[in-house]
């Protein structure tokens, strides 16, 4: 039968998983065969884990960023992780949780799009692919329980509505869309909090960079797992705008003035 | 019980290729052009949906001939065999030749077990290192060819590679072999045809990441202009 679900359809995540399940990123690992809270702990602090992530919504767009800090327990374990990343040429993720798993799952998700276009011809909508993602992080599940938590955040620019539109996940894979802001991982609180104080709707794009930026930095005074820029080393925080232009990369020479003003501030105070 | 005739493999098998042959005869003609910049694929397409070239990779492109729904088959099969082995190993990892030879061992397979051969011709172009390009014709029995400059299937390609031979002789800008290649495809009846009218992609080594690309109208008539 043609319209058979068992013949093979136009997801790369489907076919991976039914051709070859032993890689399929969610499937428990064997040796606590199956769900438990008690084992995993040990494994949650053993691997790298990238923290501060966040979402603003501007006029036009949505600024991704997140910070560059990876934690295995108390010990940094990567100054430069990156953690947002383009997913398509309308779309950017970013990922906080167990680093490795994160990682897999935006080479998954940016392999689910593409192959998705080629076969159709035509590109998911926006709605499209975040109901995909929350597949692939529902799929996460048994190694959540394990400790392996992974928490996306995904921004696409949506051709139809002129706009740009940012989704939200649990481990659960819960799909909720934000309306003007989110941020999540470690400092996430923080970094949240510190926008809920300067947010405004219709910000333009230079003042959402900004906002983004201090929310970052007000998160690393806060907190452990979060690392703050390090102008000596060079390492500033990764900025992508979603916009009708595509995803476009931040530079940090554009993120540094930002970071300056921030501290000029600070001590004004 | 009564014995089943026997009929000698050589008849089965010529059976088999004159029938691929007559199918593949009756559907319009797909070229693959090396030029300046890559690899254009032009074929003589009427309908604007149903497409008869697509990308595969990043680097590699497939067009088919013949029936519609079987090279669709194959077309999806070749993406799903791309981006399997580009998730798996790496994007570097997937090449032009171990997809084309995936091709002919499937056809070849299909060609000597299965009742009904595939009526198809297809086209495997892909982008070497610097500045090569790598262009195979697989037929309906899975027999392979590693063509150079132009690559022709379809049904009259024998009459559009003969018309082609003579013309090309390099790799050419892109406005050119554009002309060279619709001469060709309209020296075998259609004459009116007009670039607007054909489904036309290049594989551009000048772009980054995907280097797949398909012309729109407007493009073609900014370049036929």
């Amino acid at each position: 039968m043609v319209f058979d679900p068992e013949q093979l359809g136009s997801s790369f995540y489907d076919l991976l998983i039914t051709q070859y399940p032993h890689l399929n990123p969610g499937r428990p690992i064997p040796w606590t065969a199956g769900p438990s809270h008690a084992d995993a702990s040990p494994l949650a602090a053993a691997v790298p884990h990238g923290t501060t992530i966040l979402a603003i919504r501007y006029a036009g767009g949505v600024v991704i960023a997140g910070d560059r800090r990876a934690t295995e327990g108390y010990q940094i374990s990567g100054r430069r992780i990156e953690k947002v990343y383009k997913v398509d040429d309308w779309s950017a993720m970013a990922i906080a949780g167990a680093a490795g798993p994160c990682l897999d799952m935006v080479r998954l998700f940016q392999t689910e799009l593409e192959h998705y276009e080629k076969l159709e011809g035509t590109p998911l909508s926006v709605d499209g692919k975040a109901n995909k993602l929350a597949q692939m992080v529902k799929g996460n599940l048994p190694a959540a329980f394990q400790g392996l938590i992974v928490i996306p955040l995904f921004a696409g620019y949506d051709a139809r509505q002129r706009e740009g539109r940012i989704f939200k996940y649990d481990i659960a894979g819960g799909r909720y869309e934000e309306t003007d802001y989110h941020a999540t991982g470690s400092g996430g609180k923080d970094a949240k909090t510190a926008i809920k104080q300067y947010y405004k709707s219709g910000l333009n794009e230079h003042e959402a960079i900004e906002l983004a930026v201090e929310a970052l930095c007000n998160a690393a005074e806060e907190d452990v797992a979060t690392g703050g820029p390090d102008p000596n080393r060079g390492i500033y925080p990764t900025v992508k705008t979603v916009s009708a232009a595509g995803i476009v990369d931040v530079p940090s020479e554009r993120i540094a003035p930002f970071y300056t003003a921030f501290l000029e501030k600070r001590r004004e105070r | 019980m009564a014995l089943p005739y026997y009929v000698s493999p050589e008849l089965i098998m010529q059976d088999k290729a004159e029938y691929a042959k007559k199918g593949i005869a009756r559907g319009r003609s797909t070229v693959a052009m090396e030029y300046e910049h890559g690899v254009v694929l032009m074929a003589d397409n009427p309908s604007v949906s149903l497409n008869k070239i697509s990308e595969i990779y990043d680097h590699i492109a497939f067009a088919g001939a013949g029936k519609y729904s079987e090279f669709e088959n194959l077309r999806k099969a070749g993406i799903r065999h791309a981006d399997m082995k580009g998730y798996l190993y790496s994007r570097e990892d997937v090449t032009t030749k171990s997809l084309a030879n995936a091709y002919s061992q499937s056809l070849g397979t299909i060609f000597s077990q299965e009742i009904k051969p595939l009526e198809v011709e297809i086209l495997v172009v892909g982008l070497g290192e610097g500045d090569t390009s790598e262009m195979y014709r697989i037929s309906f029995d899975g027999s392979i060819f590693d063509e150079k400059l132009v690559a022709v299937i379809g049904g009259r390609s024998e009459a559009i590679m003969a018309h082609l031979k003579q013309q090309v002789e390099g790799p050419r800008p892109l406005p050119d072999a554009l002309k060279k290649g619709l001469e060709a495809l309209a020296s075998v009846g259609h004459q009116g045809l007009r670039l607007e009218q054909m489904e036309i992609a290049v594989l551009d080594r000048r772009r980054s990441g995907r280097k797949f690309k398909r012309l729109s109208q407007a493009e073609l008539t900014e370049l036929s202009g």
